[in-house]
């Protein structure tokens, strides 16, 4: 039984006729974009995965490296060696089109490109842990972004994924069993109709006959036989 | 050109100033909420959130993750490694797929 009331006619027919075939169509545009998309990302996030704990590893030895050089000297030399930094990072996001999710990608600009010339103050006053944990920390710093960008993608293509999928079952599930019961309704209907004029038509025609001949006033007519059997059908219950 | 932010209590940023990075320290909600607003609209492409900070402020970053830019990323703080950053990477798994097939063994 279809849901939504159709006209049966010959011009809705066609029209989702047309309807059911772009509906397809875009549900298999759809299912191969789902798919790619999902190859996709699951590459991107196994990558993401081990990024994140190699990351996350060197952040905590960071960290205890710092710990390490604010034992060895005290907190105003510290503030003062730190106040201004050196090195600045410049970063530049472009985009990159994957299944039509735009996925950052970062690349980056460093003011000094000498790894040796990261440190912000002079070596007098500062406790050489502390060189160890900038350096540390500089190390870190390209993998960090190389970080943001895939868990930035990850999140994105996530999000289309989703998306996507609804689509796909919503075409899937709901569209496509609508239209076709809708076609299959006005087929039904168009064939009663049809079915209908055409009994109309053996009817008319009958009167037409009898009109002309007048069967019935003949013993023999064509209408003779069929009386009986009715007749004979009474008598039987 | 965009700059990269680095947001958390205090000990936890500080050394990324050393090679650059903005740092905003910053341990009170309500104030980190309203800074977190005024990064995103700002020129900072890459927002590095310490894990304590970012469980604080759950409803702004899940508002912001869907923008292309910023990459909202956590980090892990001082105080210890909680999870939450891989916890979110599985949550993008969860969303994608349905169910977690990646970090399957915890």
């Amino acid at each position: 039984m279809a849901k939504t009331q159709v006209n049966p006619t010959r011009m809705e027919l066609t029209r989702l006729k047309n309807k059911l075939k772009t509906a397809r169509r875009g549900h298999k545009l759809l299912k191969d974009k789902r798919d790619e998309l999902m190859r996709q990302f699951l590459i991107l996030v196994r990558e993401n995965k081990d990024l994140r704990e190699k990351v996350e590893k060197s952040i905590a030895d960071c960290n205890r490296n710092f710990v390490m050089a604010r034992a060895g000297m005290s907190a105003e030399a510290l503030n003062v060696a730190l106040m201004s930094p050196k090195q600045e990072v410049y970063l530049e996001a472009s985009t990159k089109n994957v299944m039509s999710v735009e996925i950052p990608q970062f690349s980056y600009k460093t003011r000094t490109s000498n790894t040796n010339d990261i440190y912000s103050y002079g070596f007098a006053f500062t406790s050489s842990d502390l060189d160890g944990a900038v350096k540390s920390i500089a190390d870190l710093l390209p993998d960090m972004l190389l970080l943001a960008e895939r868990e930035k993608s990850c999140q994105l293509m996530a999000a289309e994924i989703e998306k996507t999928r609804r689509r796909v079952n919503a075409l899937e599930h709901v569209m496509i069993p609508e239209t076709e019961e809708s076609i299959k309704f006005i087929k039904m209907k168009l064939d009663e109709n049809e079915r209908s004029s055409q009994i109309r038509l053996m009817k008319v025609k009958d009167m037409v006959l009898e009109d002309a001949h007048k069967y019935d006033d003949k013993p023999d007519g064509p209408n003779v036989h069929k009386v009986e059997i009715i007749e004979g059908a009474t008598e039987e219950n | 050109m965009y700059k990269i932010a680095v947001m958390g209590d205090r000990d936890s940023i500080y050394g990324f100033a050393a090679v650059g990075l903005q740092p905003f320290p910053i341990t009170d909600t309500e104030e980190a909420a309203a800074k977190l607003k005024s990064l995103v609209d700002g020129d900072y492409a890459v927002i590095y959130i310490t894990e304590e900070l970012a469980s604080r402020l759950e409803k702004e970053i899940a508002y912001f993750s869907e923008r292309e830019l910023p990459a909202i990323i956590l980090i892990p703080g001082v105080s210890g490694n909680t999870g939450k950053g891989i916890q979110a990477v599985k949550r993008s798994v969860e969303r994608a797929v349905g169910s977690d097939i990646i970090f399957g063994d915890d």
